[in-house]
């Protein structure tokens, strides 16, 4: 039977070290929306969300409730809505009019956010997904809980080169859009390379077309976890190490597997995968950076970090995968800038870069994340760190994402303020070397070799 | 048999334990296992009990239960076993 050390455990983990499950998102299929008529459309799409996800927030509550675990947020990810408005969408204004009934839809079941307002894009843009593209600033800027992924890539693929010149454009124009809230648009706008279609994540969830008509993601949390785990190895050799990380793990995801079944049965929805991933917060103590720290760095950024990082991901992993059988989406350490407050004193201590993240991004799980830029930064330059960034997706066979927020009006040395899970960033310096006539070429960029598996 | 993880902690005072088995007892909810300790002046109990024989919500025990608590000055959650079950059990 349980003992009292072992309870003592859990509820240390869950009141002391901030473990909670990050999301329990349902993935909902609009592909039964789709008219000629986009009025229709929109009454369908209501329709669906409000229909299939009526019982979420409250059972999430409830199994919050009966486990005694937070469950942060509950959220609802759809069918990339360049396919489901393709038929109907005759510019970019009927787009913001679907993203305006999500918002609603959204509003209504009281979820968090509401992710899918999406286009995938690796080889070529149709003029439904361009459309679409070009509806982004005006669509996050006129939502409120809405959230925008664009794929520009893949291993299989390629890189569309055209698309990542336009997102860029359209980053700097979401921000200009949402100037008067702290450019926060930018933060609900997302590029990806290799975009996994089961990501419980925002902001760069959607429903895969492969997906069933619903499913229920969990995305797991808790780097205090591991970090309290690890002060109590201080010193110890690279095995204890990993030893430790896995068997945290193992513990913190069992939790979301648990949580993912039961909302699975309570709402009749099936079971799709758990995600495993040690999700930071602004919270102290909830930092994957003090995991970095608690290895043995200074700073996050220091010397040793990809190493630090890359070995804290593998054993992520290697201890999640046996705690579920099926793992998916982003799975492993993300390294957001705002929302952990680790890295926002790394990059205050002069410690962490852009490029360095970005090379850490080689062996995390996701990518440049959460990183405030200053507002005056040139499209052509983000669209250079988004191709740098998916080129690193492509070639590695993994999934990568851009994630920046051109503040618009602030300069180095200055910081904005997202509030809440988004937390508060301090503007970090780009590279001012230009790449325009690299950007400004047309076209993609060829699959790589070692794509051709068959 | 539906199992419940009650843990109590708080300073301790004179009938915590009596306080929480009365209303076991009155809403026939079986104790099926105690263990408690007291580390410098605090009181860390858990119990192991069976609701399958009693007609009350496990939402309404873990209301009344944390009402309890705070009426005698100490901390008690009620949880349902499994999340202990998945997390220290292969």
């Amino acid at each position: 039977m349980i003992n009292l050390f072992e309870v003592n455990e859990t509820n240390n983990m869950i009141e002391k070290d901030n473990l909670d499950v990050r999301t329990i998102t349902l993935g909902l299929s609009l592909l039964d929306c789709v008219d000629s008529d986009i009025d229709k459309v929109c009454d369908k799409v209501y329709e669906k969300i409000t229909r299939k996800a009526e019982h979420l927030v409250e059972t999430g509550e409830e199994i919050s409730r009966e486990y005694g675990i937070p469950i942060v947020n509950k959220r609802i990810s759809v069918t990339p809505v360049s396919l489901i408005g393709g038929a109907a969408a005759k510019n970019s204004d009927d787009f913001v009019k679907i993203a305006k009934t999500l918002d609603k839809a959204a509003n209504t079941v009281g979820v968090n956010f509401l992710g899918g307002y999406s286009a995938l894009v690796n080889q070529g843009m149709t003029p439904a997904d361009e459309l679409l593209i070009r509806s982004i600033p005006d669509a996050l800027s006129q939502t409120e809980l809405v959230c925008s992924l664009v794929n520009l890539g893949s291993t299989r693929d390629g890189i569309n080169m055209d698309a990542v010149r336009l997102m860029g454009e359209i980053i700097l124009q979401t921000a200009r859009n949402t100037s008067d809230r702290d450019c926060l648009g930018c933060a609900k706008l997302v590029v990806f390379t290799n975009a996994p279609d089961n990501n419980p994540f925002m902001a760069g969830a959607f429903h895969g077309v492969t997906q069933p008509d619903a499913v229920i993601n969990v995305g797991v949390s808790g780097p205090g976890v591991v970090k309290y785990a690890l002060s109590k190895v201080r010193g110890a050799d690279f095995e204890t190490l990993c030893e430790t990380i896995k068997k945290t793990a193992f513990k913190v995801t069992r939790v979301g597997q648990l949580v993912a079944k039961e909302a699975s049965r309570m709402l009749d929805v099936p079971f799709g995968i758990v995600d495993l991933s040690l999700a930071p917060t602004p919270a102290i103590g909830d930092s994957v950076a003090d995991i970095l720290c608690e290895m043995g760095l200074e700073y996050a950024g220091a010397p040793g970090t990809t190493a630090a990082l890359a070995m804290l991901n593998d054993q992520v992993k290697k201890g999640g995968v046996m705690a579920s059988s099926y793992v998916g989406g982003l799975s492993g350490a993300f390294i957001p800038v705002s929302e952990d407050q680790g890295m926002i004193d790394a990059v205050e201590a002069g410690a962490l870069t852009i490029e360095k993240l970005e090379a850490m991004t080689c062996v995390c799980s996701v990518g440049l994340d959460m990183i405030a830029i200053p507002g005056d930064t040139k499209a052509s330059t983000i669209s250079g760190i988004i191709a740098d960034e998916m080129a690193i997706g492509m070639i590695n066979q993994k999934t990568t994402a851009v994630r920046v927020i051109p503040v618009i009006g602030k300069g180095v040395g200055d910081r904005v303020e997202f509030g809440g899970l988004l937390g508060y960033a301090p503007i970090m310096p780009v590279n001012q070397f230009s790449c325009d006539a690299f950007i400004n070429r047309t076209g993609r960029i060829p699959a790589p070799v070692h794509s051709f598996k068959n | 048999m539906e199992k419940v993880i009650i843990t109590v902690v708080g300073k301790d005072t004179v009938g915590i334990i009596a306080r929480v088995c009365t209303y076991l007892a009155d809403n026939h909810i079986n104790i099926l296992d105690i263990s408690q300790t007291i580390v410098s002046g605090y009181f860390n109990m858990m119990m192991v009990v069976d609701m399958g024989t009693s007609d009350k919500k496990f939402v309404d025990l873990a209301d009344s239960l944390d009402a309890i608590g705070q009426e005698i000055g100490v901390v008690i959650h009620a949880q349902k076993e499994e999340i202990f079950d998945m997390m220290h059990r292969i």
